[in-house]
């Protein structure tokens, strides 16, 4: 430090006496700075900003180089066996890879149930998490608000097996005369049509996208909440001397503040919604038909085919087969993520 | 997952003691389980020791059956566990052929062509691994529908159920064998495995050897019957099966149980077979090895191709793979002491647990092999 702050001094040497000029000089006290600049550049950086920089810098370098790493590995585990493949990848829907000899596997069943499935359980649970949201920041008093928020969250530990077994034993039963319903008065409509499975044993895309859009609804409303909490008051108290009532108010601050931050928060949760295992393979019922765009089918997602397969892997060209579907999760969810990234970017305001 | 483990080893000990003092009146009596049944021999020596902690993977339809297993070898030598991992056959030869554990368990033998025999000899620094079919759990065709709990039915006609042929419960073939039963007009649902399994394979098997035909589909752990919906293992397809009237489903015996299905009779072309400890030890004893000398690979078409009156043929067999020779001595001695005691008293709990106690022609030929691991 010593050196640091002696070392300009030489530059300004022969001027100590001018500083009985200084107010005179004051016009040109911005000149002398930029030779000094280089040197004061130095005094600031301190040993924790080196550190500071360099583990932000590797954080970011990290995670970068860990996707590019699983995807890679992804991929370079998947290509062999998609060169075994005897039917086209993307468009197949069978899935039979127990004869290495002769495996006929696509995803295009996988991906359909997996889109349908999460997309059902996010148009269930969107509404829902906005109204608990604005309900949380805009409503609800102080007190009551905090400790109901906290519940929300609870919601989000509760483990999957336990939605799952819920689904299977209690909410099955309870969907069942509801889907009866459904197939026999809009069962012209494709989405309500009798499935390919029985809806007396509950395992359809309908019962699980409803657990589905339970578990997303505390990942939603939480981020929602925050992004609503955050609006700025002078744009409510602007509402209100407007002479605004609390729906618009609502309607014309707090919507168009947080609208971003919905979205990307409804895009998290249906990130969770596509990887989700454990409840979908306990609750959707598998089936040898293929996927007929109806809610009362089931079927299997990427993430529950590779779990109920997992256990029996003994041969790296039957793994790569449900490795390959697994990279197309990966590319479905990257594809997702990204565009609820740029549907905040196009916001600046949230920024 | 290791502290799982130790929980589950706890609770295991726990379990024992109380089992023990169960087990000890059952020995006086004379047993149920037929004179063939070997049930409880306590006659054959064990020498324990060795390793304290043994190490085994594999096949998770073993897996309650070592339980009762690791009890009584708890019981008979003190001081001495067995920890064992129900990762899945495939698991189980992969971790056995890496050396990890002291034995795999699995649904199949080793293959051949996958190269997991050549694996395991190196693995035994040379020697050859056996296959040694220490467990078998019968597989009931559970069924649930109202007013029919006698329901017979044959290889040939469960596979057209089972791939479709067959659609309505009181479809003719059926009728033909359950003479004078009310079968209602409803639809057959078929339940079926989602994940892969050992019993989806030798269901599978079970129909192409015994269904004259009918069954086209082949073998394997993916369920290709073609109709039907599936659950997630036992516990699933048991609890789907027993919450429709219609249903039908391949699964392990205790399971039908606990779901109250009905569980059919087989009828492999010499009359009806209910499925008890004494019909599946006539499958079991009718059972030709495949394998030479002490390597016990099954020819499981003699079981499931099996005529013979009162023979249950519809069991899942499966193997403890060890190595012939190539252990160092503290654990060849352990490995010895774990199946010895496997064979004979563990035997005991084994009908509780839903698996099938070993004929004792069979259990001989077993103890044979084991005494021989060096």
């Amino acid at each position: 430090m010593n050196d640091r702050t002696v070392a300009p001094r030489p530059s300004g040497t022969g001027s100590t006496g001018a500083r009985a000029g200084v107010p005179a000089a004051r016009p040109d006290s911005e000149a002398p700075i930029p030779p000094t600049t280089e040197a004061d550049r130095k005094t600031v950086v301190r040993p924790g900003d080196r550190i500071f920089a360099g583990l932000a810098t590797g954080s970011g370098l990290f995670i970068v180089v860990l996707i590019a790493a699983i995807g890679i590995f992804l991929l370079l585990q998947a290509i062999p066996s998609l060169g075994l493949d005897k039917v086209n990848f993307l468009t197949s829907r069978e899935w039979s890879t127990s004869d290495v000899n002769n495996m006929r596997y696509g995803i295009f069943d996988l991906l359909l149930v997996t889109v349908v499935s999460s997309a059902f359980a996010l148009i269930i649970a969107m509404p829902i998490a906005l109204g608990i949201a604005l309900f949380l920041t805009q409503y609800a008093p102080r007190r009551l608000a905090r400790p109901f928020a906290y519940v929300i969250d609870l919601l989000a530990a509760v483990p999957s097996i336990i939605f799952g077994l819920w689904g299977l034993l209690v909410l099955g039963p309870v969907l069942t005369p509801i889907g009866e319903w459904l197939t026999a008065t809009l069962g012209w409509f494709p989405l309500f049509a009798e499935g390919n499975v029985s809806i007396e044993l509950g395992g359809t895309i309908f019962t699980a996208g409803i657990v589905l859009a339970v578990m997303v609804l505390p990942i939603i409303t939480a981020v929602s909440r925050e992004v609503f909490d955050r609006t700025p008051v002078t744009h409510i108290e602007g509402a209100i001397a407007l002479g605004a009532t609390k729906w618009e108010v609502v309607r014309t601050t707090v919507l168009p503040f947080g609208k971003a931050g919905y979205v990307s928060a409804s895009m998290l949760g249906l990130g969770r919604a596509l990887g989700e295992t454990i409840a979908l393979t306990i609750i959707l019922s598998g089936t040898g038909a293929a996927f007929a765009w109806s809610l009362f089918d089931g079927g299997a997602t990427f993430a529950s085919k590779i779990a109920l397969a997992a256990p029996e892997f003994n041969d790296p060209r039957t793994a790569g087969a449900y490795i390959a579907a697994g990279l197309v999760l990966f590319v479905l969810t990257f594809g997702v993520n990204a565009i609820a990234r740029s549907i905040v970017a196009g916001h600046k305001e949230y920024e | 997952m290791k502290t799982k483990r130790h929980g589950a080893v706890l609770g295991l000990i726990a379990a024992g003691a109380l089992l023990l003092t169960a087990c000890g009146s059952d020995n006086n009596a004379p047993g149920t389980g037929g004179s063939t049944s070997a049930a409880g021999d306590s006659s054959v020596p064990v020498e324990c020791g060795g390793k304290s902690k043994l190490s085994a993977e594999g096949s998770s339809a073993q897996q309650n059956a070592i339980a009762t297993f690791i009890q009584a070898y708890q019981a008979k030598c003190a001081g001495s566990d067995l920890a064992y991992n129900a990762t899945g056959s495939g698991a189980g030869v992969k971790q056995f052929n890496a050396g990890q554990v002291d034995f795999g368990g699995s649904d199949s033998p080793l293959s051949e062509s996958k190269g997991e025999v050549a694996a395991a000899a190196e693995r035994c620094k040379g020697n050859p691994a056996w296959n040694l079919p220490l467990v078998f759990g019968p597989v009931a065709l559970g069924y649930k529908l109202e007013g029919v709990t006698n329901l017979v039915l044959s290889g040939e006609v469960a596979a057209k159920i089972f791939n479709g042929g067959i659609k309505k419960w009181n479809d003719p073939a059926i009728a033909a064998l359950n003479s004078g039963a009310s079968l209602p007009d409803k639809d057959i649902k078929v339940v079926y495995r989602s994940d892969e399994s050992g019993t989806t394979d030798n269901f599978q098997k079970y129909l192409t050897a015994a269904s004259k035909g009918a069954w086209t589909q082949g073998e394997g752990k993916q369920f290709k019957g073609g109709v039907g919906e599936a659950k997630e293992k036992s516990a699933g397809v048991a609890q789907a099966a027993g919450s429709i009237d219609g249903a039908i489903t391949y699964v392990e015996l205790s399971f039908a149980q606990d779901n109250k299905l009905s569980v059919a009779k087989i009828d492999n072309g010499s009359g009806p077979v209910e499925l008890t400890n004494e019909t599946v030890g006539k499958a079991i004893d009718g059972a030709k090895i495949k394998g030479t000398g002490n390597d016990l690979v099954l020819d499981l078409d003699s079981i499931y191709g099996s005529t013979t009156a009162g023979a249950y043929p519809l069991l899942l067999a499966t193997y403890e793979i060890v190595c012939s020779a190539g252990y160092d001595a503290d654990t060849a001695k352990a490995v010895k002491a774990f199946l010895t005691v496997a064979a004979t008293t563990g035997q005991d709990g084994l009908a509780d647990a839903g698996y099938a106690p070993l004929p004792k022609a069979f259990q001989e030929k077993l103890l044979t092999a084991i005494k021989a691991i060096a």
